[in-house]
């Protein structure tokens, strides 16, 4: 409709001419310090739970799976397709539908479910954050429409925090349409500042490292 | 100032509950964030600023660059880009598009942008349902008003009003306890969500080199917007650009902490087109809106364009001690506070309310806790002479031009000055050391300024007479 003609009226506002070149923008500011792997577990833990999430630091495949049935105790579930969740036979846990490749399917899935369950691409460890590629192995609906939420990531998925996300993924565009940053469970305050959880999101988040 | 501004204002102030709520909740913003930027937790918040700062600075002086770039992106990733001038054309695109897809229920998740132009009125005209979906926005659009505060729509509403809100609209029975509102919102809206053929959010951040659309929000229903319909339009104004995704650093640690005092709000969506080859879920088709609705004026003002990089974070709002007196919706448009005092003049014209860019003490405490470093203050002192000039451009304000050209007269011949010195002061009353609250003036050119004044009494001996006799 109005392309060129917004466009000209922001060339004319700020007197440039179309196609003029721009000088260089600052360079971006990305301060990567060096955190121990061991700081970076306790960091990314501690924040989890101070935005009242849960966290399990698992020794081995077969602890988290059983963290994980302990939280789900019989509920229903629906498990992302990401390889860690076969490799810790999470997938395969009673109640618990996975390998899910319809959008269709997954929706109907994912509005009854008890539990979301998926993997992680990374953790940022000074925020608690967990951020999540949407591709084949992971669709966008499991951590966002059942109550509770359990992701699973691996320990050398951790990184120190945004800053060395955005630099060793400096164009995130390029491999996915969406990325979400997950930080603590689903909330508002919305009427009166009162801290409710669970609004549209899930309310109840557990955070496995293994 | 309008009679309406005026009435607003007193309105307000008369409501000892509502005068309450605002202090309370901006208190607690302001707390909040004081807390998050103490320097043991970041270190770098000042460094932050600067950064923040020449990078929109950057942006917005070679917005064209960055438009076009974003475009591109926008069109290589599979989505569409649609350059809207004003609020009639963004709504007759999203209707064009609704009629297209057979499309009837729309949900939206929180956008200043799209309170500026009035979309959900425009689209209900046309018999397309437009649900809002955060929770403050879903209950002022239930009360039909407009948001009271730029991240706390519904700041102003008890949770009594919430309860008979909702009885009212839903047909519920009363609810006065916070969590279950909560949830009865969230039972409506899950429905809403799951049959809405389109979801329209805002955004944060539009990123050049990505053509992605940034959301941070904490509910999750900005998530659910742009992924649950088949259809996601993001609506933002020009202004929202920033040059690489890797600027994000800055601007989420800035925006988050400045809000909400949060490190990083609870959801950060980060999107680029719609969904891809083997991606399970997703929108099937990707708009972005881009709105100018006077932008354009405001970046032809090389002053003033500053105002532009703003980022919506209220801390402005929260630190103004008129804002905490006068509330939201005292504001005579959508943007309230300082970013409201110094855009709704550049938007819709000094006239709309000349009284705005006056109604501030000019602290700063704006400017000093603006993130992206916006002059705020200065800004207002600019537009308060641009509203004179209209004024004298109308023929208006004739009496007061004479009196500051005499006071600049005396000014300059300091016998005179002198004179008409000890002339006030023996006619000023003295109230002994005593503030004088009723001046006995109620006619003639200063009356309404002095009805909202106290005035000092007169000295004894004026300072001339004091240095003389030193």
């Amino acid at each position: 409709m109005s392309r060129e003609s917004v466009l000209h009226k922001v060339r004319t506002a700020l007197g440039r001419s179309a196609g003029q070149p721009v000088e260089e923008p600052l360079p971006p500011r990305l301060v990567v310090p060096a955190v121990p792997m061991e700081h970076r577990i306790r960091s990314f833990r501690e924040r989890i739970e101070a935005l009242a999430g849960k966290t399990y630091e698992a020794m081995s495949a077969i602890d988290a799976c059983e963290y994980v049935s302990g939280v789900l105790a019989g509920r229903t579930a629906v498990a992302s397709n990401s390889p860690i969740l076969r490799d810790c036979r999470i997938s395969s846990l009673a109640g618990v539908q996975s390998g899910i490749t319809d959008a269709a399917e997954l929706r109907a899935v994912c509005s009854t479910a008890a539990c979301g369950i998926s993997g992680a691409d990374f953790g940022l460890a000074d925020t608690g954050t967990l951020v999540m590629l949407s591709s084949r192995e992971e669709a966008r609906l499991i951590s966002l429409l059942p109550p509770v939420y359990i992701a699973v990531v691996a320990r050398e998925r951790l990184l120190t925090g945004l800053d060395e996300l955005l630099t060793i993924l400096p164009h995130p565009a390029e491999q996915t349409s969406s990325m979400v940053l997950i930080t603590g469970p689903s909330r508002t305050a919305d009427i009166e500042q009162i801290l409710v959880r669970g609004v549209h999101g899930p309310g109840e988040i557990h955070v496995v490292v293994v | 100032m309008s009679a309406a501004f005026d009435e607003k204002i007193h309105g307000t102030l008369a409501d000892p509950k509502l005068q309450f709520a605002i202090y309370k909740a901006t208190g607690r913003l302001v707390e909040e964030r004081r807390k998050a930027i103490e320097p043991d937790l970041c270190p770098d918040y000042q460094e932050l600023r600067t950064h923040a700062n020449s990078i929109k600075r950057h942006t917005i002086e070679h917005l064209d660059h960055y438009l076009e770039e974003f475009a591109r992106q926008v069109e290589a990733h599979g989505g569409k880009v649609i350059f809207c001038k004003d609020a009639e054309e963004v709504s007759d695109f999203v209707l064009s598009l609704a009629k297209e897809r057979h499309a009837h229920l729309i949900v939206k998740s929180k956008s200043m942008t799209t309170e500026e132009i009035d979309l959900n009125e425009r689209l209900e005209h046309h018999h397309l349902e437009a649900v809002e979906t955060d929770l403050g926005e879903y209950i002022i659009q239930l009360a039909h008003e407009r948001p009271y505060h730029i991240v706390a729509p519904a700041l102003h509403k008890t949770r009594e009003q919430v309860a008979d809100l909702l009885t009212e609209k839903l047909g519920v029975a009363r609810e006065t306890v916070i969590e279950k509102q909560t949830m009865i919102a969230r039972g409506v809206l899950r429905e809403k969500f799951l049959a809405a053929d389109i979801g329209i959010s805002g955004a944060n951040f539009l990123i050049a080199d990505s053509g992605a659309v940034v959301i941070v929000e904490n509910e999750g229903n900005a998530r659910l917007t742009t992924s649950a319909p088949r259809i996601h339009i993001a609506v933002a104004g020009i202004e929202k650009l920033i040059p690489r995704a890797q600027d994000l650093a800055v601007f989420l640690k800035l925006l988050g902490r400045s809000a909400t005092g949060q490190r990083l709000t609870v959801y950060t969506s980060f999107l680029s087109g719609p969904k891809r080859g083997e991606e399970i879920d997703g929108p099937e088709e990707f708009y972005v809106v881009l709105l100018d609705n006077g932008r354009t004026k405001v970046l032809a003002d090389s002053e003033k364009r500053q105002s532009l990089y703003c980022i919506r974070c209220g801390a402005c709002l929260n630190h103004c001690p008129v804002y905490r007196k006068i509330g939201g919706h005292s504001f005579p448009w959508v943007y309230s506070g300082p970013i409201g005092a110094i855009l709704t003049p550049q938007f819709l014209g000094v006239r709309h309310e000349p009284g705005l860019p006056f109604a501030s003490s000019l602290c700063g405490a704006c400017a000093e806790v603006c993130p992206v470093k916006i002059e705020i203050p200065r800004i207002l002192l600019e537009l308060r002479s641009d509203v004179k000039k209209a004024e004298a451009r109308d023929g208006a304000g004739r009496i007061e031009r004479l009196m500051f050209r005499i006071w600049a007269w005396v000014m300059r011949h300091p016998r005179i000055y002198e004179m008409a010195g000890m002339a006030a002061g023996s006619i000023a009353p003295s109230g002994e050391g005593r503030w004088i609250r009723h001046v006995p003036l109620n006619a003639g050119p200063l009356a309404a300024w002095l009805s909202q004044r106290d005035l000092p009494p007169a000295a004894p001996k004026s300072f001339r007479q004091l240095w003389r006799s030193r």
